[in-house]
């Protein structure tokens, strides 16, 4: 039954993309962004080989990902035939550019190849925004500043997976944790304007109750990095489990959000009657 | 030029389903897959309430999202307005199906009958490979079309060059024809009644009209 004549109804759950989507989003952000962000601590050289060969490794998960979730596999190169107007072909584009660059610098160690590769990772980043934005279908992900807040989102990720990096090869950089402390707040900024948009649509409430669980993740993953960080620049002694802690957690609930948004928050626009009732042939203007 | 639309009639529509069946039977869509399908609509609070079918399906749109996202152009737009799908170039990812705000599309992944494994006569004659793992969508009976005008018929008026749902219509409910051409009718109905489309805010500028007369 629906109570406002002109209201959405039917506003089932999308079937079509499931958790092998969500990978692509979870493992292609954090290794786009891992690349740039990679690039950019160890300027003026490259960074090291191991970074961009794990970096390149999650962007190729999550392309494989999506292998999965095609229904015809072995057409998978036709994904290349429409970057005129397709973000997913660019996407496609923009991996195979990172694989050629990553390559180059492995192989020669040149720092200029590496700050190619980080700008083309910024830029898949920007296109994983841009396939979520144009689903017109999905009223939870055309909404635009979808955008902003997969690029916040990937960039915390690729922070994290820095310092946990750098962590696990022991070769901690002070500076890190305060910069993820940075990318975080502006994090949950983008969610609070993603989120404002939000609730002030007519977003069922499937999408709004996961809306809520996705808003209680992200504060918990902005405020325990923050504690976290804090405890690791305020506590010399605390650095590394301060840091690990902060990663662990940014990490965490990026990823988390991301799956909810592909699997759970995603509603389909559904049905409506037309709230223009209109008379007269729909030419006639241009007649 | 031309752009085939369709004119559903919200006042006339009985929701009796038989533009789904004869869609069903003229495409051999599996079990769960309905290109053309009849919404059974209750609106307002008691006592207060009304009822309405509500034909959908694939809207064609003249800027389809579908097509835009489609990164293997699969999806395309014939001059005469029509969307498509080629079978053969789909891989299947499903970009179009979230692209569509009319729930328009749909993949299936493997062979499914009406009865069990066995398909009927008509399934049997009429399944067609290609479409599994692919999406698939109302194609406004294209081939019906493109028949018909091969035989100097007219789309919308001779039943040979009409789609299946139009033509079986009990109710004179559903209309197909040209929207360029004002003696077409669908020209007069749109004329001479009241109508809307659904999601226009979208900026599709769908091919389907509905007729109402809002009480």
């Amino acid at each position: 039954m629906i109570n406002e004549k002109f209201a959405r109804f039917g506003t089932v759950h999308q079937t079509s993309w499931d958790g092998r989507a969500a990978g692509n989003f979870i493992c292609g952000g954090a290794g786009a962004a891992l690349l740039a962000i990679a690039v950019l601590t160890s300027w003026p050289t490259a960074p090291d080989w191991r970074l961009l060969v794990l970096a390149l490794a999650l962007i190729g998960a999550g392309l494989a990902f999506v292998w999965t979730e095609i229904g015809r596999p072995w057409r998978a190169f036709n994904v290349l035939f429409h970057p005129q107007t397709s973000w997913m072909t660019r996407e496609a584009f923009v991996a195979g550019l990172i694989a050629v660059l990553v390559f180059a610098t492995i192989a020669t160690g040149m720092a200029a190849t590496a700050y190619a590769a980080a700008l083309a990772g910024l830029l898949f980043l920007y296109c994983q925004g841009r396939i979520l934005r144009a689903a017109k279908g999905i009223p939870a992900w055309r909404e635009p500043s979808i955008v902003r807040l997969i690029v916040s989102t990937g960039l915390v990720e690729g922070l994290a997976l820095l310092i946990l990096a750098d962590l696990a090869i022991g070769a901690a950089r002070p500076n890190m944790p305060a910069a993820l402390l940075l990318l975080a707040v502006l994090r949950f900024g983008t969610w609070w304007r993603y989120r404002s948009r939000m609730l002030g649509s007519d977003a069922p409430r499937s999408t709004r109750t996961t809306l809520a669980v996705v808003h209680r993740a992200l504060l918990a993953g902005t405020a325990l990095p923050v504690l976290a960080c804090g405890a690791a620049i305020a506590v010399p002694g605390a650095a590394a489990a301060g840091s690990a802690v902060a990663a662990l957690s940014a990490l965490g609930a990026g990823w988390y959000f991301k799956y909810l948004l592909i699997t759970r928050a995603a509603q389909v626009q559904g049905y409506a009657l037309g709230n223009k009732l209109r008379r007269g042939h729909p030419l006639a203007a241009q007649r | 030029m031309t752009r085939y639309v369709m004119v559903a009639d919200l006042n006339r529509c009985v929701g009796c389903q038989t533009c789904t069946a004869a869609c069903r039977h003229t495409n051999a869509t599996p079990p769960g897959v309905q290109w053309r399908k009849v919404l059974d609509i209750e609106m307002g609070e008691y006592p207060n309430v009304d009822r309405l079918f509500m034909p959908v399906g694939c809207q064609h749109c003249s800027d389809p999202p579908c097509m835009e996202v489609c990164p293997s152009t699969a999806t395309g737009q014939r001059k005469d307005g029509i969307v498509t799908i080629d079978y053969d170039i789909c891989i299947g990812c499903s970009y179009c199906a979230v692209a569509c705000p009319y729930q328009a599309r749909y993949k299936v992944e493997e062979a499914r009958f009406a009865y069990g494994d066995t398909p009927t006569e008509n399934e049997a004659i009429r399944f067609d490979a290609g479409r599994i793992g692919v999406a698939q969508k109302c194609t406004f009976c294209a081939d019906r079309v493109d028949a018909g005008l091969a035989m100097g018929l007219t789309p919308g008026v001779d039943p040979d060059a009409t789609p299946a749902c139009a033509n079986a219509c009990i109710a004179n409910a559903l209309t197909f024809g040209d929207l360029e051409d004002p003696n077409s009718k669908v020209s007069e109905l749109l004329t001479e009644n009241t109508w809307f489309r659904m999601h226009e805010e979208l900026g599709t500028d769908p091919g389907f009209f509905y007729l109402w007369n809002e009480k």
